[in-house]
């Protein structure tokens, strides 16, 4: 076959062409698929033939090795570990050829190919030869085959986990890397390929940081590389900073006033990507001790693993002039425009994360700045200074702010409605916003808002709520931490009087024509939803009210027909906002006894217009809704049994939806809700629900975050049903079994994956303990002695692998005392027998987690009777 | 290898709305799971059996005019709102009889401590505030405290949760001295013997840091009254070691009993003027009066009771009294008692002299029971003294010994 022609003709502008060659492609790789990769690759390397067929070539390659989905990579890696040795020989051969062509394109694909099959072979152990051949390049003269080297070897550390590389190769990529960037070397292409390759390579340098004259090396050539005359080459060396800084933070000591110069240099004078990269340091450290410090406070014995060396404390005088100076860079319109991000935005976030490292110590620093400027003429000066006092009010003590906010609050009130400039009002209703957040609370403290300038506030962000969208989107961010602030008060609020005017500005916001703008719609239910919440008893009425009104918006926009794209996507946007309004009442309603009749007499026509918007495809709709129906379910108990069966309809074909998972998960969550609510009058649906729930367990393609809800919901429904789950036990158990499996050992496994499996095993054991609970004080509870054993032996297990979280050890003990409770006697000797019945059960007996040692205490007592019995 | 992104969240709240509404739902079908995986495995068990603090529903729904309300549990009565709640709460606090005389076995079955002079209240922390109700059911204070879900804050576990403490708050130094505990973390412990629920006191409390000094997410501090085994010893220490708070008695708690509402004889009080300053009742100015005075309910046939379960009888008012006096049944009345006194006979009620002064003061809930009268009467005639209980915790325990003696020999 002529790969060329066909190549090119897969790129060609004619339909027709276009797809004939795609169709010869696929019959060549389904026919000869060794054949297929080598001749591509020989395509690749081959320096007559035309760019466009040999960029594509490796893009088909690249293709063939590696997909974004889990389980179609997984099966690529197989295809690859599996075929022919000779054919591989011949396509990597072809690879490596390819990094010395003289064509940029080409080499760069092959770069990439080449990382492709290193991160599957490489772990396991082939292609041994590959980092020592790549390395020989490096000191070939000519400078573009260095540059590809470079270029793969950064590729390769992005694919492989630093565990697959030996150390003795991990200092030569490393040398070869740091070498690439020092200053001697002439080629800027070679010292940015080496740059960004250190970027990825700096997760492999663990052992090389311990090391103070490696560590002091590469620090110094880094910070030399920030230096450099090319743009693109500095903003890559200040990304390995950041990324130093969070990988190496406990070694930065020695450096930190270098740094400190580079970037201050860099901030004050650099071009924007690169003071961006430099501000993005400081805030890194901030990121770093502020978690560091939370550890502090959580560890009593105070020795976490990594001291803290308050870099931002001591930077403090240096740092907050800094990037005080930033703010005064903004945009003009950045409000409007969502995707920016620019100096004074990044400069004022990192202030803001300072804040929060430090607390009290940033105060006195800033308050000048705020005082100086918040009102000059020019509004730069004034959106500063009040973005300035914004970003502080989150760390620093509510002692220390309450006086500063209350001395502020009146002018930020009148500049919010008088200022001339919408960039200066947005900034200043989001710091009305910020001092409710954190200042305003019913239960303690100074309290910013009184009797006296509580009517003022509202009457001032009703106003505000009829400005600008971006204006109006923030007055109503501020209107949701007032109401917030009032959540615990007690049965009388001090918004009461105003609920109603609240209430009704929102809907009128709602309904702006420009409402989709800068999310104010969005805003406004999000804050009439909190002002419901936070709503004291005393007003039910008009929550009740208010029920009518959103149901009624819902069937108006139902009804909207013959819309644009844009129109259905916003008015499927709307679904979802009163969708989750509705979900809000409910739960409110629904919380009292006095009020829940509301939501009873309403239910019909609630789940009617449900109905209808499970109609529209949307996924957040579905969502929505789905989650406003457990909330009703759990409120309705076993009267909700009479919507199932339409209802079912809707559930089993969100269960189905693996495509938007979010939908298929939170309807997993809704079917719990349904069995707690309905207990034995689910048995008629569970056929249908159980099939459900094993096929999606059994589906490599449904996003791995909804597999653990799933066990758990196998759960629900067997507590539900009772001993009438006895017919779908073989098959629940056998799913459990070859889980728990899989399940019970992380070895190997990054931190990541580990909670995960977490996760897994404690739906698994979720799933065990309600099969128990379910069939407890039944005739048949025989029938789960046999899977007896296997289920401690999984207990066992996991708890010689010492990485159950608390969690999972807390459900694991209670599925120990289940199991010893529902089969008492029978299981005396097996549980005696096994590990868990002694020293995990000690072990949980003397946590100091209360919910583990509860459920330890119930297991010992359990077992204590299955024993005696 | 493209330049790395480093754009982080501008002017917007961390979280969406409908992100919290998504985790709020996870939260409640977790608690929800875990509130039923907790049912269930106390259905069959008699120890941990999550028990309703009002009697069970055995009567019939005539006599039993709020079935749901009395068929409540503590989990359930975390949802009532306001008033229901106050009624609810008023009938739940468990309350000693006064000793009138020493029970069996004291100084084995029984705990001593010396009872915190104050405002005797429920403390309730759910849902990140902390209520406490007077024995009327009114609320005394809302704060924040670092019991379990006390208090709006990140670390103190879900927000749910649900813990019950019996508590007496002692104003001279602002603190709530815990009794007993009634519920923790939606655990009722109110099945539990005293014994456990002691233990349970002891090791839970201080966890918490309820014990801490006050702070801004922990208005008052929360202490333990130490509580001693009733063996001459621990009798002694409870009587005289010195405390921190002002004492109004000494209250005996019988080791096996079980958290019970209204009056119970598994919980007995006892005074004397040097471990309390009001041993002897006083009237509305505070004076001692020369004769003793009770307070007992008319009923409908004319007869006085005591507010105990099944009532006392102590006497009878004629109708046309009461139709002159313009009495109702349900009324509560005060008498004085004269010089005929109290008159016993095998421990029960023979006769007493009783003089009419009128009605008692509205803010009475109800008629003193048998054992106040009779605690009163004794006081006034022939007290129980400390000598005596000491006396009786010692030689129980040369009775044990005795017995002991008799079984190795035999």
């Amino acid at each position: 076959m002529e790969v060329t022609q066909v190549l090119l003709n897969a790129q060609s502008i004619d339909g027709n062409v276009r797809k004939h060659a795609e169709d010869s492609l696929r019959q060549f790789q389904e026919q000869n698929l060794p054949g297929f990769l080598v001749s591509l690759s020989g395509e690749l390397a081959s320096e007559d033939k035309p760019v466009d067929s040999r960029k594509l070539a490796g893009l088909i390659l690249k293709n063939a090795l590696d997909a974004k989905d889990e389980s179609r990579k997984q099966e690529l890696v197989q295809r690859w570990l599996s075929l022919d040795p000779v054919a591989k020989t011949q396509v990597k051969s072809c690879l490596l050829q390819t990094l010395s062509s003289l064509v940029t394109e080409a080499r760069s694909t092959a770069t990439q190919v080449i990382a492709k099959v290193a991160g599957i072979e490489l772990p396991q152990k082939q292609w041994p030869e590959l980092i020592g051949s790549l390395l020989s390049n490096i000191h070939q003269v000519p400078t573009h085959v260095k540059q590809a080297t470079l270029e793969t070897l950064g590729y390769l550390c992005e694919e492989v986990s630093p565990q697959v590389v030996d150390q003795d190769q991990v200092n030569k990529i490393l040398t070869a890397v740091v070498q690439g960037m020092n200053a001697s070397e002439g080629n800027n292409d070679v010292r940015l390929a080496a740059t960004r390759a250190l970027y990825n390579a700096l997760g492999f340098a663990q052992v090389n940081f311990r090391n103070d004259m490696e560590r002091d090396y590469i620090m110094r050539v880094v910070c030399e590389t920030t230096m450099s005359p090319e743009v693109k080459i500095r903003q890559a060396a200040f990304e390995c900073l950041v990324s130093i800084a969070a990988m190496y933070y406990e070694k930065l000591a020695p450096y930190i006033q270098d740094i400190y110069n580079i970037t201050a240099k860099a901030v004050r004078g650099d071009e924007e990507p690169v003071a961006l990269q430099a501000i993005e340091f400081w805030s890194t450290i901030c990121d770093e001790e502020t978690d560091i410090l939370e550890e502090y406070i959580g560890d009593s014995n105070g020795d976490s693993d990594v001291p803290c060396f308050y870099f931002i404390k001591q930077a403090l005088p240096a740092l907050v002039p800094l990037l005080l100076e930033t703010l005064l860079k903004q945009e003009e319109d950045q409000d409007l425009d969502e995707g920016a991000w620019n100096i004074a935005m990044a400069g004022g976030t990192c202030l803001g994360l300072a804040a929060r490292t430090v607390g009290d110590d940033i105060v006195p620093l800033v308050m000048p700045f705020i005082e100086e400027n918040i009102t000059k003429p020019d509004w730069r000066q004034r959106e500063a200074a009040s973005y300035a006092f914004g970003s502080i009010l989150e760390g620093p003590s509510p002692d220390k702010l309450a006086p500063l906010v209350n001395h502020a609050l009146p002018f930020m009130l009148s500049a919010l409605v008088k200022d001339p400039n919408n960039h200066v009002k947005d900034t200043t209703a989001w710091t009305l916003g910020r001092m409710f957040e954190f200042l305003h609370s019913s239960i303690v403290g100074t309290p910013i808002i009184n009797e006296g300038n509580c009517q003022q506030i509202i009457t001032v962000l009703l106003q505000s709520m009829k400005d600008v969208p971006n204006v109006a989107e923030k007055a109503c961010g501020a209107l949701y931490f007032l109401a917030q602030g009032y959540e615990d008060v007690g049965p009388t609020s001090p918004i009461t009087p105003f609920f109603q005017q609240i209430v009704q500005s929102l809907l009128t916001v709602t309904r702006r024509e420009d409402a989709t703008e800068s999310r104010l719609r969005t805003a406004a239910y999000e804050t009439l939803n909190e002002v419901v919440r936070c709503s004291t008893e005393e007003i039910t009425h008009l929550v009740v009210q208010l029920v009518t009104v959103i149901m009624m918006e819902l069937h108006k926009c139902l009804e909207t027909q013959n819309l644009s794209s844009d129109g259905k996507e916003k008015r499927s946007e709307l679904i979802g906002l009163l969708c989750g309004c509705l979900q809000v009442l409910i739960q409110k309603l629904g919380s009292l006894e006095s009020t829940k009749y509301v939501v009873l007499q309403f239910s019909d026509q609630i789940m009617g217009l449900f109905f209808r918007v499970f109609a529209c495809r949307n996924a957040t709709a579905h969502e929505e809704a789905m989650l406003a129906i457990g909330a009703l379910a759990y409120v309705m108990g076993p009267d909700f049994a009479k919507y199932m069966p339409e209802f079912y309809k809707f559930m089993e074909m969100d269960l189905q939806n693996f495509e938007e998972y979010q939908v298929c998960a939170v309807t997993v969550g809704v079917v719990g809700d349904i069995c707690r609510a309905l207990e034995d009058k689910i048995l008629p649906y569970c056929d249908g629900i159980m099939t459900q729930l094993l096929k999606n367990l059994a589906n490599d393609n449904l996003d791995r975050s909804v597999k653990p809800p799933l066990f758990s919901c196998i759960g629900d429904i067997a507590l539900a049903i009772g001993d009438n789950f006895n017919k779908y036990l073989m098959y629940a158990m056998n799913t459990l079994q070859l889980a728990a499996e899989m399940y019970a050992h992380t070895a190997g496994f990054d931190d990541e994956m580990t909670e995960y499996i977490n996760t897994l095993r404690n739906g698994i054991l979720e799933a065990y303990s309600g099969i128990f609970q379910g069939f407890k004080n039944s005739s048949k509870t025989q029938l789960l002695i046999p899977y007896a054993p296997h289920i401690l032996q999984f207990l066992d297990s996991i708890y010689m692998e010492k990485d159950m979280d608390e969690v999972v050890m807390k459900t694991a003990i209670g599925v120990l005392g289940d199991l010893a409770d529902t089969l008492g006697s029978n299981a005396g000797s097996l549980i005696q027998q096994s590990l868990s019945s002694r020293e995990f059960l000690n072990e949980c007996l003397t946590s100091e987690d209360h919910l583990i040692k509860e459920s330890a205490e119930w297991a010992k007592l359990a077992i204590t009777r299955a024993i005696s019995v | 290898m493209a330049p790395h992104d480093v754009r982080r969240p501008f002017k917007r709240p961390a979280i969406s709305d409908q992100e919290r509404r998504r985790q709020h739902s996870l939260l409640r079908q977790a608690q929800n799971r875990r509130d039923a995986q907790h049912h269930a495995r106390c259905l069959a068990s008699t120890v941990l059996s999550l028990p309703t603090l009002a009697p069970e529903p055995e009567s019939s729904p005539s006599e039993n005019p709020e079935p749901w309300q009395e068929n409540l549990d503590v989990l359930g009565a975390s949802k009532l709102k306001a008033a229901e709640a106050r009624k609810w709460f008023a009938k739940q606090l468990m309350h000693p009889e006064w000793m009138i005389d020493i029970p069996n076995n004291l100084s084995q079955d029984w705990f001593v401590f010396s009872r915190p002079s104050g405002k005797r209240c429920f403390v309730v922390s759910c849902n990140g505030t902390t209520i406490s109700r007077l024995r009327n059911g009114s609320i005394l204070h809302r704060f924040p405290s670092a019991l379990p879900a006390g208090a709006r804050k990140k670390d103190s576990g879900p927000s749910q949760t649900y813990s019950i403490l019996d508590c007496i708050f002692h104003e001279g130094d602002q603190t709530y001295y815990v009794i007993d505990m009634v519920c923790w973390r939606d655990y009722s412990l109110s099945d539990c013997t005293a014994e456990f629920r002691f233990f349970w006191l002891n090791s839970k409390l201080a966890e918490t840091g309820a014990c801490d000094l006050p702070s801004r997410y922990h208005k008052y501090r929360f202490s333990l009254v130490p509580v001693y085994s009733c063996d001459s010893n621990g009798l002694y220490a409870a009587y005289s070691a010195p405390v921190p708070y002002v004492k109004d008695g000494l209250l005996f708690y019988n080791k096996h009993a079980h958290y019970q509402a209204g009056i119970t004889p598994l919980a007995l009080v006892w005074k004397d003027e040097n471990c309390s300053q009001y041993v002897m009742d006083t009237d509305s100015k505070g004076q001692v009066p020369n004769q003793q005075q009770v307070v007992l309910e008319l009923q409908d046939d004319g007869k006085l009771t005591t507010s105990d379960d099944p009532p006392v009888v102590f006497g009878c008012l004629d109708g046309s009294f009461i139709q002159q006096s313009g009495l109702q049944s349900g009324c509560l009345l005060r008498f004085s008692i004269g010089e005929g006194g109290i008159v016993l006979m095998d421990g029960k009620l023979e006769k007493a002299d009783l003089h009419y002064l009128g009605k008692a003061n509205r803010a009475r809930a109800s008629a003193d029971s048998f054992s106040k009268v009779m605690f009163q009467y004794s006081v006034r005639h022939s007290p129980l003294r400390i000598d005596g209980l000491l006396e009786s915790v010692s030689i129980s325990v040369d009775e044990e010994n005795k017995a002991c003696d008799i079984e190795m020999d035999g």
